[in-house]
């Protein structure tokens, strides 16, 4: 059943430099489970598109059904040197709540 | 088993203004922290030094606060533990006796030093502390020229000394963020250094309540679950003796606190969470759990620790050119298309002048400013904000590019508006270098 993240999970981001987290927590553990699977950093990374101009690494919270998502070099700079109106990347995590996922 | 009961009021400079006071007229808490630094605050600060560097650099809504509230704070017996000294914490200080002075009262204020290298960073990075960029690994040498600040991330015991020396209000510069939560239970626990899971553990009540109302409903994918945002509680964490603690918020305040909206805290600028580094300790944010009573608190217990690197965190803050942003609301049929042909006039206009910049940014405001191509577009859009902005090191090619902007309401496709606010300001760039120091060169201390 095609469902997006926001039917399942809630999500936070912000800014580590020029780089963002994305933290997403899910409602329950078996969609935690079968996101482990399905949500990939390079799945994420492709989600992301020009938004993420480096690599995507992920981390597994397993005692919290949550996956942390480092984009990197996501804020054109960042801090107090970039010009984009999402300065510190709080927007990311709104963003991917709007994936499609197929489970 | 004792606890104490460790109340956030502040999660950034420019945070609600009312939320310390709520918490200070509430009165059932033992301390109250307030955290007045995000990474970009400090090179705000520095500027404002820079200005006046007998009386600038310092959060002055902290003094304002105790102003309004020092009869309170002392009526409730509550301890206030602050990063408001910025870089410089002695005004600050001397600011917070005139209003012991003027009430009458003996406060006693510390002030916790060390943190601040500025004054000898070239010699130690002629020592041979390179102070490369954490993220970048670029050297230092590239901005040393240009530098306006540079302050260590220092431990929570130095803090929790300034509390042993019998301090109302201790003011720190840099310390870590979750440290205002450590230092109060070091000092009324009496953890030694080496007892890494208890100090891990107020580390992720500190993670936890940092930024305020971010744990008690505010920024919560399920806002539309949360009651009394105009009243929401800010956080209070009750730590035991033991290390575990239970997050909860002032009685009858709005807001919500169950373990969805202190898990998203907990993620919160989160990087590998199996290796939090903290001045202090490094934090297994795998290890813990959460327990939701259901009734606005969210108990967690478990978590463990292990030993703190080597090295303390410096933010290093450098003069890194000029910049300006101006926007202007672009209404109609066809609104769109109409905001790119303005872009294009002005950055057509700027290359008429021979003008260019190191960056630019074009965004569409309502369209898609922060998702780009991620966002979905509509079939019409009524009117869009057309945000441009220029970066460069010299001043006059940006000062000329806000001048360009009003001209395209008369000289550009019709229905622009929105430039009441006038020309947009040139605002000067301060930038932020991470970098890592030895633990050994670094002296901290607290004097009252």
């Amino acid at each position: 059943m095609a469902r997006i993240l926001s039917d399942m999970a809630y999500a936070r981001s912000g800014d580590k430099g020029p780089n963002v987290n994305v933290g997403i927590v899910f409602e329950r553990e078996e969609d935690y489970l079968k996101a482990v699977d399905f949500l990939t950093s390079s799945v994420v990374k492709s989600y992301f598109g020009d938004m993420v101009k480096g690599d995507v690494v992920r981390y597994e919270l397993p005692n919290l059904n949550s996956l942390n998502f480092i984009l990197n070099d996501s804020l054109e700079g960042g801090g107090s040197e970039t010009l984009i109106n999402d300065a510190q990347g709080k927007t990311f995590g709104q963003a991917i709540l709007m994936m499609k996922v197929d489970f | 088993m004792k606890s104490i009961r460790i109340a956030n009021g502040q999660g950034f400079w420019g945070d609600s203004i009312d939320a310390p006071v709520n918490l200070i007229n509430y009165g059932k808490i033992d301390y109250l922290t307030l955290d007045y630094l995000a990474e970009v605050t400090m090179s705000i600060m520095q500027r404002q030094k820079k200005k006046d560097p007998e009386n600038g650099g310092y959060a002055t809504d902290f003094v304002k606060l105790i102003d309004s509230t020092i009869h309170e704070i002392l009526k409730n017996n509550i301890k206030i533990i602050a990063n408001a000294g910025g870089v410089n914490p002695i005004a600050c200080k001397r600011e917070l006796l005139k209003i012991a002075k003027k009430n009458n009262i003996d406060l006693k204020i510390a002030i916790v030093s060390g943190d601040d290298i500025y004054g000898s960073i070239n010699s130690i990075i002629e020592d041979g502390h390179t102070l490369d960029n954490l993220y970048t690994g670029e050297s230092i040498h590239s901005i040393i020229d240009n530098i306006y600040s540079a302050n260590v991330y220092i431990d929570s015991f130095s803090v929790a000394d300034a509390l042993s020396l019998g301090a109302d209000i201790v003011l720190c510069g840099r310390i870590s963020d979750p440290g205002l939560v450590v230092a109060p239970c070091i000092h009324e626990f009496g953890w030694p250094r080496d007892d890494y899971d208890r100090l891990a553990s107020a580390t992720v009540a500190g993670h936890i309540v940092e930024c305020g109302a971010q744990c008690t409903g505010g920024n919560f994918s399920k806002w539309m679950d949360v009651e009394g945002f105009d009243d929401i509680g800010y956080p209070i964490a009750v730590v035991n003796e033991d290390g575990s603690f239970k997050i909860e918020k002032p009685e009858g305040t709005g807001g919500v606190i169950n373990k969805f909206t202190v898990s998203e805290q907990i993620l919160y600028e989160l990087g590998n969470p199996k290796k939090y580094i903290s001045p202090d300790v490094c934090v297994d944010f795998t290890s813990f759990l959460l327990d939701d009573s259901g009734n606005n608190s969210v108990g967690v217990s478990g978590v463990k620790g292990f030993p703190p690197t080597e090295t303390f965190k410096v933010s290093v803050s450098y003069f890194d050119g000029y910049k300006a942003s101006g926007q202007l609301t672009i209404s109609g049929p066809n609104a769109v298309a109409k905001a790119e042909k303005s872009a294009e006039i002005i950055w057509k206009k700027m290359d008429n002048l021979g003008i260019s910049f190191d960056k630019k940014s074009t965004e569409f405001l309502g369209l898609s400013s922060c998702h780009k191509s991620l966002a979905v577009m509509p079939d019409v859009v009524n009117e869009v904000v057309l945000r441009l902005g220029v970066k460069s090191f010299d001043k006059s090619a940006v000062s000329r590019f806000t001048k360009e902007i009003a001209p395209l309401i008369t000289a550009g496709p019709p229905g622009v508006t929105g430039f009441a606010e006038g020309r947009p300001r040139v605002r000067e760039v301060v930038s932020y270098w991470p970098a890592l120091i030895d633990k050994k060169i670094i002296k901290t201390k607290a004097d009252v």
